[in-house]
């Protein structure tokens, strides 16, 4: 075998995730109810615009999450295989150009030359300082002055193309998905979503896809030549940490709510619904946890979280594996921190719920406790839990690069945005400016969030019933 | 002929998506005079709330009025500017509404949103003199120490407070048309009683013409000179209100007259009107009443009907009326048709003489017997929570329930019928007293050892909107009991008993794979009562199941409710306020006040010949359809004191006309006349009927 | 009402004890003061002695629970659990582990975090308002859309960039204000221009949103028809009618903040050079000064449980209908 796959903790749960998010989805599609608000979002033209961007979003922190270890070229003298000690995942594999091609430090973007000046040895014996030429970024132009223009409108062009033919390619296997589908002929499937006739909106999620792949197609024809975003200080593509960062963003933005679900709901609706001295205790218990400052909370125990790792530093067999502990834990206190705002929702629910008729008329008849909770309270509180979840999501990212600037976020190694602009706003201070990794984390995780906060609203006002037939 | 006041003509208005809109007033014509009281009577749905809305331009922001117009004293208003139109609203045209728990801006005083109201339409700008003004309106309808009330808050009033501040806030710009959407739908009868009279008096003293919107026919008869019918956003019949309630034109006038219940219909299946209201978003080609009449022809359906006026102040919309000619038709309804024909429901049976009311009845052992049942609420104060009182919900009844039989259990809200009724299930506990169920103790027992007894008794909510899971399949919701007490464990024997069910209720089997949002308001209902029956009980303890419906549907679920007695020899409970139904569908009565049982006995006997004064007022305030049976209106002041400090003595002293000095120390003892009935009274004299209301009969 | 008060006072005691216990596993037990001073003075070569002096200077040299080697009451006193948890209570917060009284830097260090904070909360509170009350006037036209997109963007942006931009475009592009710094007294205010427009703006995008909400959930109640059809003009509607209500949960959502407006912003008085307790509690994290940290958890449950407290009082004082039981 030329890898062996390595499953980390993040991982597995990701792994986990999909499981339920896809079961979910099979039960979904079987219960009207939960249909109908899920078919309303999609049917928003914000809905399934914002869904392509999270989806493409999606795709790269899954291709992040597949982890192994390569089997290294040369066997030892016992003939035995062994693999690298490095973990990578399927997305550094497609972008080990971008991995690979290390400058010695900054560069600003589409650079061909480095950002500061050294002193050379000239062919004739003199040292001179000046900026030197990448060994990379545009490595490949014989005058960068007066080439560097046309190369990368070409190259952009050739992207382009390419984008555009893989996006027709697919677009038209939906039109011909959807015409099978609803037995109408292909021509007349593709004029009603040219119009925009369609009850889901075809157009503007194709719309949105092409633009997603276009930009993507551009981007990756000019990472093969150039630094797109630029370099860090030890010259690593900041394109790529970007896009490594997404998993990142995308595992505290999920994992949190998973990880505090199970405790938020469950508590939540006993609270409400058995009352009396549970009640007292539950509550007890989440204001007692929501009376201390969250960052300090986090901050108290990440710094013991450090403290144990530092004091057990031969417990973790890897680097990789330490930070994602972290993280994992970096999900866990920020769980903790943030279940106590839903359970208090789902209790003020459960507290309605019980006295409604239909769990009244429930009693009546008999039916014990724990079916009543998990058949009549439980899935009428079902959409305020996936409110929360989606509000939430933009809120985590968020706050993710707050607590990497404080130094309790993610493990430093790790490549986070926070963690990306902790160490590039010192040099803003520079002159000229180094400004890239700042736009870059910003760009990538402005259009996250926003993607998120739009998607949020769509399926508040698709789920919350207060909000409907107005 | 006098000028109309308010003049409106083809007024169309549209609500929601333009490319789909629904027309919830399609060509409305209407005329009124001044200072007449002009209704607008309809089921819910049928566009009249929408109607009032549109005349004050005040429709939600998806609705557009789409034609027509409106004059109000020769002026155009839908060709006013919004400032324009601002001067017209709460000055010479003002709307009072249905909720007066929620119409009143609850973090201003009193006297601030009428001052506000006065000071914009008397341009008195000045604090002192809308001060002034304030108090002489809340003087003008009838709110005791006015001067203290301008500084409280909405929510220190009671609901019928609240709504006499509402009419002193529309009275503020001296209007010439009042409109009153459903004034007194959310209020009780005794107060509904006090704010229709007030109605009346601020009309006739400020000569102010009132457009008064209401489902309720008795309302109707009571209140207005001439009414209108409203069917699917279309005026359907006018007719000055006693010509009406002699002889209605339109089949659907006819047949919701038909289904009111009341003691004379007694023993006869009510007239019910199948189907509902056809949604207003489709356009529509025949008559909008074809599908649920049972006179309809072939045009009916092809054609729509256009409006008849027979004369200025009758007029119908109806092929039927047309093929009558001028000649206003007075065949009865039975003639055209048969199936909601009012049959009777056994041969033997007499509508004078409930056929229930058998000699043997009291030789019956009770199926269950209720002994001084309390329901406490503990008051808890202070540091440590301590307990400092009680709200009194349940205050020691006593009630028997035979099987077979009926038991009304009436009173206003807050009386504490409802708590009775669950802590009769043991649904609330109860916290003294005793419920025997064929002589086995049910308070105190657990969870697990009452479980036996839910098989036998059941209960059927007041709103069948909120009493089925909207997450479940019906079927699932009909066999969940069946699964629960282990009646059915297998799937499959539980849906062929679900489908047996629904026959039972009269709806289609096919009906368990749907959910319930499917179904209208009735069909639910009857669902809900599926449920219940489901296990099989004896005892049903019904809620004020009809509260929630209109009239043709409630009529639909009492002739139900009828069948599924004499057939299964269930016997209920049945939790009301509305005397009307009572005297259709009872055989005891049991009258509550402030959590106790002030009168009981058969219902031929209470409701004929009320001794306790609490249930005379009742009896008196419930506005009736025929004027001869009519009562003088004994005035009731004030609200029902709170269960919370009740007052001393007899609960009821403070509000009644007859109180002596004894009832205002001591709580009468029960009196019985006779071998069925009871009274909590010091003025009932064993034997003696009391004089006071000697015309207080309901039946001549 | 004073019963009340008295009971919430009475329920503070539990969550408060609650909240110390929890500190103190994991301040003390998770990782034992062994770990702590190794990990503070290097991890690698510490000898057992130097440790020991760690400690002993810290006061981190005693038993946990129970100190069997002192007599009667010394030996529960004499514990950490007494002089580092329990003394909390009485707002004794020891020193840090630089050897500084920490109730004194606290005392200190809390009026330059109040002067941030409480313009930042007043200026963003009217400013929010005020644009809130404006779409809702205009709602359902191309000003309410296109300010619900611009506040959907700004909520969008992490604090950190607001921060940045602030500096990079206010002080350094245009140098209308300094980028950090602070001065005593009155000599501030030149320092505070930057860090609370920074602190208004990051906060415009969520507060505006959520206000117009409220108003907007406002203007669906019945009592907004009734003064419709009172003839009151829509700016009368919206300022006397629905300002009063909406005020309600935005006041009482104001007051919930309060007290915890002295423990300052972490990011913004780090970024900008404050000498707040927000920066205070940072150079602790960084410095994992464990005492500090732990004075600050305790200061800000303290502070939490006054601002609900507050909160229940300020609904009586702002909406007629509640009455405290």
């Amino acid at each position: 075998m030329p890898l062996i796959p390595v499953v980390l903790w993040t991982d597995a749960l990701v792994f986990l995730l999909l499981a339920v998010t896809a079961l979910f989805a099979v039960w979904a599609a079987r219960h009207e109810h939960l249909r109908a608000p899920w078919r309303r979002v999609v049917r928003s033209r914000i809905g399934v615009a914002t869904l392509v961007v999270l989806s493409a979003y999606a795709v790269v922190g899954l291709l992040d999450t597949v982890h192994f270890r390569l089997k290294l070229d040369r066997a030892d003298e016992s003939g035995e295989v062994r693999y690298a000690p490095e973990v990578l995942s399927l997305l550094d594999l497609a972008l080990s150009g971008l991995r690979e091609r290390q400058e010695k430090t900054y560069s600003a973007p589409f650079a061909t030359h480095l950002h500061a000046k050294e002193a050379l040895d000239q062919p004739d014996g003199t040292v001179i300082r000046d900026y030197p030429r990448l060994q990379h970024g545009g490595a490949h132009l014989a005058d960068p002055e007066r080439d560097r223009a046309w190369d990368i409108a070409w190259r952009s062009l050739i992207g382009l193309v390419q984008g555009l033919i893989l996006w027709a390619l697919l677009a038209a296997g939906l039109v011909w998905w959807l015409a099978r589908r609803h037995g109408q002929p292909f021509d007349a499937v593709r004029n009603r979503i040219l119009k925009g006739q369609t009850q889901i909106p075809w157009r503007t999620a194709l719309g949105t896809l092409g633009l997603v792949l276009v930009l993507a197609f551009v981007i990756g024809e000019l990472a093969l030549k150039y630094h797109v975003l630029g370099t860090d200080k030890v010259g690593e593509d900041v394109l790529y940490q970007a896009l490594k960062s997404i998993r990142t963003g995308l595992l505290i933005g999920t994992l949190t709510t998973l990880i505090m679900l199970p405790a938020a709901i469950l508590l939540g609706i006993m609270a409400g619904y058995f009352r009396g001295w549970i009640d007292d205790l539950i509550q007890y218990l989440y204001t007692t946890l929501n009376s201390i400052p969250g960052v300090l909370l986090i901050a108290a125990t990440i710094l013991m979280l450090q403290v144990y790792m530092s004091n057990h530093a031969d417990e973790f067999a890897s680097l990789v594996e330490r930070a994602d502990l972290r993280l994992l834990f970096l999900c866990l206190i920020l769980g903790v921190t943030s279940w106590t705002g839903l359970c208090r929702l789902l209790r003020g629910e459960a507290l309605k719920l019980r006295e409604i008729d239909y769990v009244q008329a429930a009693q009546a008849l008999g039916v014990g406790h724990f079916t009543i909770i998990a058949r009549h309270i439980l899935p009428n509180v079902m959409h305020i839990v996936l409110i929360t979840l989606v509000l939430d999501f933009s809120g985590l990212v968020l706050a993710e690069a707050v607590l990497s600037y404080v130094n309790i976020g993610v493990d430093p190694t790790m490549n986070s945005w926070g963690n990306m602009i902790n160490s590039a706003r010192l040099e803003l201070a520079r002159d000229p400016i180094v400004w890239w990794s700042l736009a870059a984390a910003f760009l990538f995780m402005f259009t996250l969030v926003l993607a998120a906060n739009l998607f949020a609203d769509v399926v508040r006002d698709a789920f919350d019933p207060r909000l409907r037939g107005v | 002929m006098t000028e109309p006041l308010l003049h409106v003509t083809g007024l169309t208005t549209e609500l929601g998506d333009p490319t789909r809109p629904a027309r919830v007033v399609d060509g409305l014509t209407l005329d009124i005079r001044p200072g007449e009281t002009f209704a607008l009577l309809g089921e819910s749905g049928c566009g009249k709330s929408m109607t009032a809305l549109s005349l004050m331009r005040l429709l939600p922001p998806s609705g557009r009025i789409t034609a027509g117009s409106v004059q109000l004293g020769g002026t155009e208003l839908l060709s006013l500017t919004e400032a324009e139109m601002r001067q017209v609203r709460g000055g010479r045209m003002a709307m009072i509404f249905q909720e007066p728990q929620t119409s009143l801006n609850p973090v201003l005083t009193v006297g601030t949103q009428i001052g506000e109201a006065v000071r914009l339409h008397q341009g008195e700008t000045r604090q002192r003199l809308g001060a002034e003004r304030a108090v002489e309106l809340l003087r003008a309808v009838g709110i005791p120490d006015p001067e203290q009330r301008l500084n409280e808050y909405p929510h220190q009033l009671s609901g019928g407070m609240k709504q006499r501040v509402m009419i002193a806030m529309a009275l503020a710009g001296d209007p010439r048309l009042l409109i009153a959407d459903e004034p007194t739908t959310a209020l009780d009868v005794t107060i509904q009683a006090q704010v229709l009279r007030l109605l009346k008096a601020v009309q006739s003293a400020n000569g102010l013409a009132v457009l008064l919107i209401t489902h309720d026919l008795g309302v109707v008869a009571e209140t207005a000179e001439r009414l209108a019918v409203m069917y699917a956003g279309q005026i359907v019949e006018t007719a000055p209100v006693a010509e009406f309630f002699a002889q209605p034109l339109h089949p659907y006038s006819r047949h919701l007259l038909e289904s009111l219940p009341d003691a004379g219909k007694r023993g006869r299946r009510l007239a019910v009107i199948p189907g509902r209201v056809p949604p207003l978003d489709t356009p529509f080609q025949g008559c909008r009443f074809v599908e649920r009449c049972p006179a309809a022809i072939k045009r009916c359906r092809l054609e729509a009907p256009e409006w008849r006026a027979f004369s200025d102040e009758r007029g119908v919309r109806c092929h039927l009326a047309e093929l009558d000619a001028a000649g206003v038709s007075s065949r009865p309804v039975s003639d055209r048709t048969d199936s909601p024909t009012p049959e009777p429901l056994s041969p033997t049976s007499d509508p004078n003489s409930p056929p229930s009311d058998t000699p043997t009845e009291t030789a019956q052992v009770p199926l269950l017997t209720m002994r001084g049942l309390q329901v406490h609420f503990p008051i808890h104060q202070g540091v440590l929570r301590r307990v400092v009182g009680h709200v009194r919900a349940v205050d020691g009844i006593s009630l028997d329930l035979y099987a077979g039989r009926t038991l009304a259990l009436v009173g206003e809200s807050g009386c504490g019928k409802t708590t009775a009724g669950k802590g009769l299930l043991q649904l609330v506990p109860p916290t003294g007293g005793s419920v025997r169920y064929r002589g086995q103790e049910l308070i105190g027992l657990s969870h697990r050892r009452l479980r036996p007894f839910r098989k036998d008794l059941q209960i059927v909510f007041q709103d069948p909107f909120a009493s089925m899971n909207p997450r479940m399949l019906v079927g699932d919701i009909l066999g969940e009991g069946l699964q629960a007490l282990r009646l059915a464990p297998k799937r499959a024997e539980r849906m062929r008993r679900v489908a047996e069910l629904l026959e039972l209720v009269g709806l289609d089997p096919e009906s368990a794979d749907r959910y319930p949002h499917e179904f209208s308001g009735g069909q639910r209902q009857r669902l809900c009562i599926a449920r219940a029956l489901a296990v099989e009980p004896r005892i049903l303890v019904c809620d004020e199941p009809t509260s929630a419906l209109d009239v043709s549907v409630q009529a639909q679920i009492l002739n139900l409710l009828k069948d599924l007695q004499e057939r299964l020899g269930l016997a209920y409970l049945f939790i009301t306020h509305d005397l009307s139904v009572v005297s259709y569908l009872a055989h005891e009565v049991a009258v509550m006040y402030l959590g106790r049982v002030v009168e009981h006995g058969r219902v031929a006997d209470v409701l004929d010949d009320p001794r306790h004064p609490y249930t005379r007022a009742l009896l008196s305030a419930v506005p009736v359809v025929d004027p001869e049976q009519r009562r003088q209106i004994i005035r009731l002041e004030g609200d029902m004191p709170s269960p919370r400090h009740p007052p001393s003595g007899c609960h009821f002293h403070p509000r009644c006309p007859e109180a002596i000095e004894v009832c205002r120390h001591h709580y009468p003892v029960e009196t019985r006349l006779g071998s069925t009935r009871r009274v909590c009274c010091h003025c009932v004299d064993v034997g003696v009927a009391t004089q006071t209301n000697g015309d207080s009969k309901i039946r001549s | 009402m004073t019963a009340y008060i008295v009971r919430r006072l009475l329920y503070a005691i539990p969550i408060l004890i609650g909240v110390n216990l929890l500190t103190f596993m994991l301040f003390f037990v998770v990782n034992s003061p062994d770990d702590m001073a190794r990990m503070h003075l290097g991890q690698k070569r510490v000898t057992e002695e130097a440790i020991q002096s760690w400690k002993a200077e810290r006061g981190y040299d005693r038993p946990l629970l129970y100190n069997a080697e002192a007599d009667g009451l010394a030996s529960l006193t004499d514990t950490i659990l007494f002089q580092k948890s329990v003394k909390l209570f009485v707002f004794q917060f020891g020193s840090s582990d630089d050897g500084r009284d920490i109730g004194y830097d606290i005392s200190q260090r809390m009026w330059p975090s109040l002067a941030i904070a409480v313009p930042v909360l007043l200026i963003g509170l009217a400013f929010n308002i005020s644009y809130a009350l404006f779409i809702v006037f205009f709602r359902a036209t191309y000003v309410d859309i296109g300010s619900v997109v611009l506040l959907v963007a700004m909520m969008s942006i992490s604090g950190l960039f607001y921060i940045i931009g602030g500096q990079f475009l206010i002080g350094k592009l245009w140098h209308l204000a300094p980028i950090s710094g602070y001065d005593q007294g009155l000599n501030a205010w030149k320092f505070l221009i930057l860090p609370v427009i920074v602190g208004v703006v990051a906060g415009i995008g969520s507060g505006t949103r959520w206000y117009r909400t409220l108003f907007l959930e406002e203007i669906g109640r019945d009592y907004v028809r009734t003064a419709r059809a009172k003839g009151l003009s829509e700016r009368v509607v919206l300022f006397r009618h629905v300002l009063r209500n909406a005020l309600i949960p935005i006041l009482t959502g104001v007051v919930v903040v309060l007290p915890l407006l002295f423990m300052g912003s972490l990011i913004t008085e780090s970024f900008f050079g404050i000498p707040g307790l927000g920066s205070y509690t940072i150079d602790a994290i960084s410095n994992q000064d464990f005492a500090i940290v732990r004075a600050m958890v305790f200061l800000g449950a303290v502070l939490y449980i006054l601002g609900l407290i507050l909160t229940d009082i300020s609904y009586t004082l702002v909406d007629p209908r509640v009455r405290l039981q």
